[in-house]
């Protein structure tokens, strides 16, 4: 068990990240956050419809993740996943347009908040199904080995998600045949209003890699340089051939599962707490202590950011719905 | 031509598209050593090797998940279920992505699979083992849904199938992998997805059927012609897309239609070929359409009660006299 569980410690931190690679995670990060909180906020105003779940909290998973990755290696995420999307390189402007449903959204329309691809930046989907992207994972793994790509696949998912049989079935294939897939779990401590220990027997979901022959770690997923350090191992053991690892980030989601969720299931007292290890100023103040930033710097990446989503939902908003001429095509191939 | 069964005509194809083309390969229980559950895939182990012979654990979620997965970044995966009914265990990925990526990411991703799967039912295997549910499968725009009747088609459409870019669910029936034909040799042989076929030409009657039941209904035809009766047989071979133009077109010659399906009769495909010829041949019909259907029960066991439930040629034969008024 202290194989699959190690906390990966401060002392391990590597300084594998050049500083304009850290700042510009530090960036990704805020374009996250004002993404999200734009998002909330159009939603709130009406010019949303459907449903939405925000990753508000969690920035550092998506980010310190997607760092580990070249930019040609694929992704797969899920219903919360504005935040890989946007981590993995696409254009807020087009993801924004999506979200609103517009015709030159990654998906023209089609997708909406839960379903944005990217093919182009490696964004395999985003996946509504809890745990449905994560056996389509092990075939992108599958397909990388077999063809002898230099690559490797990354697949985000849900504490909720390793409660799902498809999530067993594709640990234990992808272990099985040493295919280059890292299984990211973001706990966020709940799905919807089950708390991971009421949905879980075991205590950790790292625990599930030891079922399976793989490395299992537990990482501060609030702590975007941790969560980069541990996927960077287990991109390193999949590019050599070794095979999978499970990672299991903790985090929180500070915003409710959906626009719909009245929060009984949890204190104000939890969510204050978890809001005081923002993952951002965190990052930020560490970069401030390497002397890479200081504090005029930091507020401009955050303005840089926050603008840069200005813009993108002032393109959303002008761009075009789909035609409804086009509904029936495009079925099939 | 040569003389074939039907298991022999789709392992033909099989093997040819894998010469032909180094991106298919074979993923499923019992593929490789085994040889296949059917003996479709026997000696492929050893000619192709372990890498494109991929015998997999008993999870078929993720073998349908993971066929789609490889489809989408390179590959032309055959993926096999070892029988139609436990696609339901991989009805997630079939429906939900398989079927929705194309579409729902526009055009970014394709999903070129096939997914091989064995139905039917009359081998007294019980109610898990013997569905004929295809229907279910053709509900979903984005997959097309392939059922041959003949060892030609299965070789055929199974080519094509492979060859094509969309998703498509192909379904062998058991009992028919004994039955004989000829079978064209030719490497580029295909039959088109989505057209349907006159199996036989006749001007008193349509009978639509598809799979196994285009045995029956060929058969019934047969004895029908002993009685002065011409039935003319349409195969559908392609349940979605559904060619429903040639059957607009035997009915406004003949005017009677019969739709002989192995599955059940509710929400089945008698229902759909039923209210697509109302709809676009009202004025030519004679009779009310008829169709002839598993009985509504999970089918039993029991030799007699299991051949009572399945469609048989008495059954097609009755409804053609039905549909003619003759007692
Ligand atoms: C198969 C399936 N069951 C139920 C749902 C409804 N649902 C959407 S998100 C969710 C909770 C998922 O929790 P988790 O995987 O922890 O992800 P989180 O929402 O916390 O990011 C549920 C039950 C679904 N989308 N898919
Ligand atoms: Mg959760």
């Amino acid at each position: 068990m202290a194989e699959t569980m190690t906390l990966v410690k401060e002392a391990e931190k590597t300084a594998l990240l050049s500083s304009e690679t850290k700042v510009e995670m530090l960036r990704k990060m805020w374009l996250i956050r004002a993404f999200e909180e734009k998002a909330e906020q159009l939603y709130a105003l009406g010019k949303v419809h459907g449903t939405m779940h925000l990753s508000i909290g969690q920035e550092a998973s998506a980010v310190g993740a997607v760092a580990a990755l070249r930019p040609d290696d694929y992704m797969l995420s899920t219903h919360r996943g504005h935040g890989h999307c946007l981590a993995k390189g696409a254009d807020p402007r087009r993801t924004m347009a999506e979200f609103l449903g517009k015709v030159t959204g990654y998906c023209r329309g089609r997708g909406g908040s839960m379903h944005i691809a990217d093919v182009g930046s490696g964004n395999l989907g985003a996946n509504g199904v809890v745990a449905g992207g994560v056996p389509i994972a092990v075939g992108v793994g599958l397909s990388i080995q077999m063809q002898r790509m230099e690559r490797i696949v990354l697949c985000f998912f849900g504490d909720g998600a390793a409660h799902e049989g498809a999530f067993h079935e594709s640990l234990n294939l992808a272990s099985l045949w040493r295919l280059p897939v890292i299984f990211l779990c973001e706990n966020n401590q709940y799905a919807m209003s089950l708390a991971t220990e009421r949905g879980l027997a075991v205590s950790a979901i790292a625990q599930h890699a030891a079922s399976y022959a793989m490395p299992g770690t537990q990482v501060d997923g609030n702590d975007v340089i941790a969560v980069f350090t541990a996927t960077s191992a287990a991109a390193e053991r999949a590019r050599a051939g070794g095979g999978p690892s499970l990672i299991e980030a903790l985090t929180y989601r500070w915003r409710g599962h959906s626009k719909s969720d009245k929060q009984l299931y949890r204190s104000r007292e939890e969510l204050e707490a978890w809001k005081a290890k923002d993952p951002i100023p965190r990052f930020a103040q560490s970069l401030e202590r390497e002397d890479l930033l200081d504090t005029e710097k930091a507020g401009h990446v955050e303005a840089e950011a926050r603008a840069a989503i200005e813009e993108a939902v002032r393109f959303a908003e002008e761009s075009e719905e789909p035609p409804l001429a086009e509904i029936l095509q495009g079925v099939y191939a | 031509m040569a003389t074939m069964t039907f298991r022999e005509a789709i392992s033909q194809a099989l093997r040819e598209e894998m010469y032909r083309d180094e991106r298919v390969f074979i993923m499923g229980e019992e593929v490789g050593k085994w040889g296949g559950t059917y003996a479709v895939t026997r000696g492929f182990l050893d000619e192709f090797g372990e890498k494109r012979v991929r015998d997999t654990p008993i999870a078929e979620s993720v073998i349908v998940g993971a066929a789609a997965g490889a489809a989408i970044v390179g590959l032309r995966p055959v993926a096999e279920l070892m029988t139609i009914n436990f696609a339901f265990l991989a009805m997630d990925q079939i429906v939900n992505h398989v079927a929705k990526l194309h579409y729902m990411f526009n055009g970014q991703i394709t999903v070129p699979i096939v997914i091989r799967v064995v139905g039917g039912g009359g081998r007294q295997l019980g109610a898990t083992h013997s569905q004929s549910p295809e229907v279910v499968f053709a509900h979903f725009p984005g997959l097309k849904v392939v059922a041959p009747g003949t060892p030609a088609d299965a070789k055929g459409l199974l080519k094509a199938a492979i060859r094509d870019d969309d998703p498509v669910f192909f379904v062998e029936h058991a009992t028919l992998y004994s039955v004989r034909g000829e079978v064209p040799e030719d490497d580029d042989y295909l039959v088109p997805i989505g057209v349907s076929d006159v199996k036989r030409q006749g001007k008193d009657v349509t009978i639509v059927s598809y799979s196994k039941m285009l045995q029956v209904a060929l058969e019934a035809a047969n004895r029908l012609a002993e009685e002065g009766i011409e039935a003319e047989v349409i195969d559908l071979r392609t349940l979605r897309p559904l060619d429903t133009r040639a059957i607009v077109e035997s009915v406004q010659k003949t005017n009677r239609l019969v739709v002989v399906e192995e599955g059940w009769r509710a929400y089945g495909v008698g229902a759909e070929v039923a209210s697509r010829v109302t709809e676009l041949a009202f004025d030519h019909l004679d009779a009310p359409v008829r169709r002839v259907a598993q009985a509504e029960v999970p089918l039993p066991y029991n030799r007699r009660l299991e051949q009572m439930a399945l469609p048989q040629v008495a059954d097609v034969i009755r409804a053609v006299k039905d549909v003619m008024y003759i007692k």
